[in-house]
């Protein structure tokens, strides 16, 4: 599957994606400046984490305005893959793709741990290296990864089953303690309505490879750069 | 979201100065602010009742008129300025 991988000023994960999808999973992918208005044909995008803009104004609300994020909405809208890792997830919060705002982390501190996700969904090609219940281990290193909507906006997105990864302890369980940056109902990661797009605060691509001591990130990209296609037709068919 | 516009300040034909001041909403929980509240007590203010942490923005803009000029502002706060979700924001107008 053919990936590209958009740079801002101020992304510093855009390379560990790359080796991933290139040099461990064996993709095409490219590099798109966040200027350009086309994505080369890509099926996937990634938006990486980093601190575009220097998080000015909200981390990520510079980026959301960039020319490139036109066709980056353009390509979400007609069901293609998006994702967004930490800096990438608070782009798409800012545009609008996925609902829902990030706050400053609950204790002010930034965040550079290892944290345990559950996985809440395993339906969607994103997941399909996980089993739903799973429990992750991946880093997170952010300032403002404190997930916040409405009352009735998380309800909505329960509803719809939209939260696909939740902080959580090591024995999957939630826990206040377990939920570092203080998000509302322990939210890591979710989708959008379609199943295309998805936003999460940890790393994967930090954590997959052996050498590394953890691979429990693979599995996400590999599920991004799976069955190739469209991932909306996927994500409907399992409901 | 609430928006409140004064009456605009006289200046030169056309031109406008906006000041934008955008805080959390009030049932969003805002660390910054509860940590300021908290280290204002450390160093002995008491009675200070709450802090909010916000922004302000000087926008100085050109315009047709004033109705426009405070509809621009007002378009500027919701696309970018303040994010709708955790914030809420007011408009003043100020002489150059």
């Amino acid at each position: 599957m053919k990936c590209g991988i958009v740079v801002f000023p101020g992304s510093n994960c855009d390379h560990d994606v790359y080796h991933v999808l290139s040099h461990v999973l064996e993709q095409e992918t490219t590099f798109l400046w966040h200027q350009e208005t086309s994505l080369e044909g890509c099926e996937l995008v990634v938006l990486p984490g980093g601190f575009s803009y220097g998080d000015y104004l909200r981390a990520g609300s510079m980026a959301a305005h960039s020319p490139i994020m036109a066709a980056v909405r353009r390509h979400a809208e007609a069901g293609g893959r998006v994702l967004g890792i930490c800096n990438g997830f608070q782009m798409l919060l800012e545009t609008g793709l996925l609902p829902g705002a990030m706050r400053r982390n609950r204790d002010l501190r930034f965040l550079s741990v290892d944290v345990h996700l559950r996985v809440e969904r395993d339906d969607l090609a994103w997941c399909s290296g996980y089993r739903r219940g799973d429990v992750l281990r991946m880093p997170v290193a952010h300032a403002e990864g404190n997930y916040v909507d409405t009352g009735e906006a998380l309800d909505e997105l329960e509803r719809r089953g939209q939260v696909v990864f939740r902080y959580v302890n090591g024995a999957g369980r939630r826990e206040p303690a377990a939920n570092l940056n203080g998000s509302e109902r322990a939210i890591a990661g979710i989708c959008n309505a379609g199943g295309n797009v998805l936003g999460l605060m940890p790393h994967p691509e930090r954590c997959a490879e052996e050498m590394l001591g953890n691979r429990d990130g693979l599995g996400l990209l590999a599920g991004a750069v799976a069955g190739g296609g469209r991932l909306g037709a996927l994500a409907a068919a399992g409901g | 979201m609430t928006s409140q516009t004064s009456r605009h300040a006289e200046g030169p034909e056309g031109r406008f100065v906006a000041r934008v001041l955008v805080y959390p909403r009030a049932e969003v929980l805002d660390p910054q602010g509860r940590a300021i509240e908290d280290a204002l007590g450390r160093i002995g203010f008491d009675g200070v009742r709450r802090i909010r942490a916000g922004k302000s923005f000087e926008v100085a803009l050109e315009a047709a008129d004033e109705e426009q000029a405070s509809e621009a502002v007002d378009r500027m706060c919701r696309q970018l300025l303040a994010n709708p979700i955790v914030e809420d924001y007011t408009v003043e107008w100020v002489s150059e």
